[in-house]
C-alpha cells in the first residue's frame, strides 16, 4: 500500500448539503474517483440521497438514481440486466447507508447477490439511521446512544452486539467482500477499483463516522475514523473465494477506550461496560489474528 | 394465427410480442402462469429478454424501475398481495415517468385469506398515477398488453393491465394472435429521451422541495390527462391494423336505455347476456362496460349515461365505511351536470363469490325500482350475501 492516487476529477460536486466533517459525502467523493466516469449509481433514501439532489440541483456528475428506502439492490439488478440488453459494458454501484443494507434493504440485497448481477454494493455505515435523526439499526455497536436506544435509569443505550454485515454477504458465495474506511483512504481506493474489475457482486461496507449523529467536533471525523481501526473496533479486511485476509494491521492496537471517549454516544458509559467492550473487540480481533503489539 | 389461450398465456405472449426486454415478476396465484409462461419463452430462445428471478414483488418492481430508467421495455406481473407489497414503487415508477407495463389479475386481498377473483386489489391502487384498463375476455387482454405498451412510451407513464382473476386468467379462449412483424410496424422499439447513461449523467428520482414538488405533480396529472386522448389514438390504429378496437368504454344497447348497468371487467360479458334477455321483454335495459378507469373518463361517460333514468354500478370492490370507488367516480362526474340519472350501487362477487344471472336480474330490478319511483332508497347493496352468515 503506497501513496493514494486519484483522479482530480470530481464526479461528487462541492456544495451539496451534507453536514461538515460527514465521512460518507467523503466515502462517496473516493469510490467515484475509483469508478471513474463510466458508471451508474442507484442509490437508497438516506442522507446521501437527501443531502446531493434538492431538485433542480445534483452534486452527481455521473447518472444516478434513486427509487426508495429499501431497494437500491434490485434497482442495480435492473440497471445491470438492462445494460447487458443493450449490450453496454458498464458496472453499476449501489449505494446504501446501513440501515437501507442491513435492515430494511437486506432481502433486496440477498435477493441480487444470490442472482450474481455484476454490480458493486457499498454499505456506508454510520451505525445509525441519521437522516430521520439517529435511530438505532442492526449495526449500532452495543451500548451506543441513540434515539430509540435512549440512555435512563434502567436502559443503557443498544443492548444487542453490531449485526455481521459482511460475513452475511459473505455466506452468498459472492467474488468479493471488504471492509474498509474513510481513515484509510487508499486501502478504501484499492478496494474499490478491485472490485469494478471483478465479475459479478461485489459488497465494500465502508465505515463512516458521522459528527451529528455520534456527537463529536466534526474536525475529528478522520481521527475517529482511524481510531477504530487502530483499536481493532473496525477491522479491515478482504474475503476472496472463503478466504479472509487483513489488508491493515495496526503498527500497535490502542485500547477501545481512546476510541469510545471522543464521542457523545458513548458519554454514559462506566469503566465496567468500556472493560466488557474491550473484551469484545478483543475477541473480534483475536478470530483475524491481530493480536496487541 | 388462431390459438386457445387462457389470460394468463394471452398476457404473456402479448408480453413476447412487444419484444420486452426485461422481465421481472414474482409468483402468486392466479397469476404465476404468465411468470411460468415468459421464463419458458426465455428459456426456449424464443423470446431474447433478460428474466430476473427476484425474491419479492417489491424488488420485481424496482428491478423494472431500474432497467426502464437506463432505457429497456420492462414488464412485470402480478396480483392481490403482491400488488400491495409493490404499492410503495407503484407510485415511484409512475412519479418517474418510466413507462413500464404490468398485468394484474384481479384477486381478493387478505383476511381473510382468499385466492379467488375481486377488484379490491387494482382499484385500491387507482392513485397510484398508473393509467389502468380492465378487460372482458382473453382477447381483449393481449391487445390490452401491446396497446399499453405504446400509450405508456407516448405519455411516459406506467399501464396497468387487470383482468380477473381464474374467470380470466385460467379460462381458454380462442384468442387472435397476430403476426410478430404486424405487431412490430405498431409498437416501434423504445428508445427514451432520458435514460441512465455516462454518455449524458442525469440524475432520476431527486428530492421535490416544496418549490417544486406541486408542479411535478401537476405535469404528471396533465400526463395522465392526456393519455385518455392518446389511448383512443392508439386503439384507433390498433384497429385499423388488427381490426379489433376498444375505446375508453364500451357501450352495449345504451342508445334508449332507461336503466343502464355500469361494470369492468368479465362481468361485462355476463351482463350482456343479461341485457338480451331482459331486452327481449321489451325492458329498455344497456350496459356500459368501462375499459379506462384511470384516467377516468367522466365527461365520456356523463355523455353516455346522461340519458339514462337509473344507473345500477356493478363493481367488485368496496371503500369499507362507504360504497364502491366505482360508484364514488361516476357520481363526482355528474356532480355539476344538470341532467342526471339516479345511482345505485351493487357490490357483488367479492371473494371469488358466483355472480348468477338471477343477482343480475335482481341489480335490474332495484334499479328499474328506483327509476320508476324516481327514488333511490338504499344507495349500496350487497349482492348475493347470504344473510344466514352475517345474522
Ligand atoms: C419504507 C420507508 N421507511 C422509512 C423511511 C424513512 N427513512 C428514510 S431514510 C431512513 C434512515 C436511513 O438510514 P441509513 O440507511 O442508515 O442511512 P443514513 O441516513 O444514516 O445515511 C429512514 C428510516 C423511508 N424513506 N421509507
Ligand atoms: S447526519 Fe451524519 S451522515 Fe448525515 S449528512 Fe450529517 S454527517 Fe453525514
Amino acid at each position: 500500500m503506497g501513496g493514494l492516487e486519484l483522479k482530480e476529477e470530481e464526479f461528487f460536486a462541492q456544495g451539496h448539503r451534507a453536514c461538515a466533517g460527514c465521512a460518507e459525502a467523503l466515502a462517496i467523493r473516493l469510490a467515484l474517483k475509483a469508478t471513474g466516469k463510466n458508471v451508474i449509481v442507484a442509490e437508497a433514501t438516506g442522507c446521501m440521497e437527501v443531502v446531493s439532489t434538492p431538485y433542480p440541483q445534483t452534486a452527481w456528475k455521473v447518472p444516478w438514481i434513486h427509487g426508495a428506502f429499501e431497494n437500491a439492490a434490485a434497482i442495480a439488478s435492473g440497471i445491470e440486466v438492462a445494460l447487458k440488453v443493450l449490450g453496454k459494458d458498464i458496472k453499476p454501484v449501489a449505494f446504501a447507508g446501513d440501515g437501507g443494507t442491513a435492515d430494511i434493504g437486506l432481502q433486496a440485497l440477498s435477493g441480487a447477490l444470490e442472482r450474481g448481477h455484476n454490480f458493486l454494493y457499498i454499505c456506508l455505515d454510520n451505525e445509525a439511521y441519521m437522516n430521520t435523526g439517529i435511530q438505532r439499526s442492526g449495526t449500532t455497536p452495543f451500548t451506543a446512544w441513540t434515539t430509540t436506544t435512549p440512555v435512563g435509569r434502567v436502559k443503557r443505550g443498544e443492548d444487542r452486539s453490531k449485526k455481521d454485515m459482511p460475513a452475511i454477504v459473505a455466506a452468498h458465495h459472492v467474488p468479493y467482500v471488504a471492509t474498509a474506511s474513510v481513515g484509510y483512504p487508499w486501502d478504501y481506493v484499492e478496494k474499490v477499483k478491485k472490485a469494478m474489475e471483478i465479475n459479478g457482486p461485489c459488497y465494500i461496507h465502508v465505515h463512516c463516522p458521522c459528527p451529528t449523529g455520534w456527537r463529536y467536533d466534526p474536525k475529528l471525523t478522520i481521527k475517529l475514523a482511524r481510531l477504530a481501526v487502530d483499536t481493532g473496533a473496525w477491522i479491515l479486511y478482504e474475503m476472496e473465494g472463503g478466504k479472509i485476509r487483513v489488508t491493515f494491521k495496526p503498527e500497535k492496537r490502542r485500547p477501545v477506550r481512546e476510541y469510545l471517549k471522543l464521542q457523545g454516544r458513548f458519554a454514559h458509559l462506566s469503566e465496567t461496560e468500556i472493560d466488557e467492550i474491550q473484551r469484545e473487540v478483543d475477541s473480534n480481533c483475536r478470530k483475524l489474528g491481530i493480536g496487541w503489539y | 394465427m388462431r390459438r386457445v389461450l387462457n389470460g394468463n398465456e394471452a398476457a404473456a405472449m402479448a408480453a413476447k410480442l412487444a419484444r420486452v426486454q426485461v422481465i421481472s415478476a414474482y409468483p402468486i396465484t392466479p397469476q404465476t402462469v404468465v411468470v411460468e409462461t415468459l421464463a419458458k419463452f426465455v428459456a426456449d430462445g424464443e423470446l431474447d429478454a433478460e428474466f430476473v428471478k427476484v425474491e419479492s414483488e417489491h424488488s420485481a418492481l424496482s428491478v423494472c424501475l431500474g432497467a426502464s430508467a437506463t432505457g429497456a421495455r420492462a414488464f412485470t406481473a402480478t396480483s392481490s398481495q403482491g400488488l400491495m407489497l409493490m404499492s410503495e414503487i407503484l407510485y415511484v415508477v409512475s412519479g418517474m415517468r418510466l413507462p413500464i407495463v404490468m398485468t394484474n389479475a384481479n384477486r381478493s386481498l387478505s383476511a381473510p385469506l382468499s385466492i379467488w377473483n375481486d377488484q379490491q386489489d387494482s382499484m385500491a391502487v387507482r392513485d397510484s398515477g398508473w393509467v389502468q384498463l380492465y378487460c372482458e375476455n382473453n382477447q381483449e387482454i393481449l391487445d390490452s398488453v401491446l396497446q399499453a405498451f405504446r400509450l405508456a412510451e407516448q405519455v411516459f407513464l406506467p399501464v396497468m393491465v387487470c383482468y380477473d382473476g381464474y374467470i380470466l386468467s385460467h379460462t381458454v379462449e380462442p384468442v387472435d394472435v397476430p403476426e410478430q412483424d404486424e405487431v412490430d410496424s405498431f409498437l416501434p422499439p423504445y428508445s427514451p429521451k432520458f435514460k441512465l447513461d455516462p454518455e449524458h449523467p442525469i440524475t432520476m428520482g431527486a428530492v421535490g422541495v416544496p418549490e417544486v414538488y406541486q408542479e411535478f405533480r401537476y405535469q404528471q396529472h396533465e400526463a395522465t390527462e392526456l393519455a385518455k386522448k392518446k389511448l383512443v389514438e392508439v386503439d384507433e390504429e390498433f384497429g385499423k391494423r388488427f381490426g379489433r378496437k376498444y375505446g375508453m368504454m364500451e357501450e352495449y344497447r345504451t342508445d334508449d336505455a332507461d336503466i343502464i348497468l355500469l361494470t369492468m371487467g368479465s362481468l361485462a360479458g355476463t351482463i350482456k347476456e343479461v341485457v338480451d334477455r331482459w331486452r327481449g321483454r321489451g325492458e329498455k335495459v344497456g350496459l356500459v362496460k368501462l375499459r379506462l378507469y384511470r384516467p377516468f373518463p367522466a365527461e365520456e361517460l356523463a355523455e353516455v349515461l346522461m340519458g339514462a333514468k337509473a344507473v345500477g354500478v356493478v363493481e367488485k370492490d368496496i371503500s369499507m365505511g362507504w360504497v364502491g370507488a366505482l360508484y364514488t367516480d361516476v357520481v363526482a362526474a355528474f356532480a355539476n351536470v344538470k341532467r342526471r340519472p339516479l345511482f345505485l350501487d351493487f357490490v357483488m362477487g367479492l371473494g371469488g363469490r358466483d355472480v348468477k344471472f338471477s343477482d343480475l336480474d335482481e341489480v335490474i330490478e332495484i334499479t328499474s325500482g328506483a327509476a320508476s319511483s324516481g327514488e333511490v332508497g338504499k344507495v349500496l347493496h350487497w349482492i348475493g350475501l347470504d344473510v344466514e352468515k352475517v345474522r
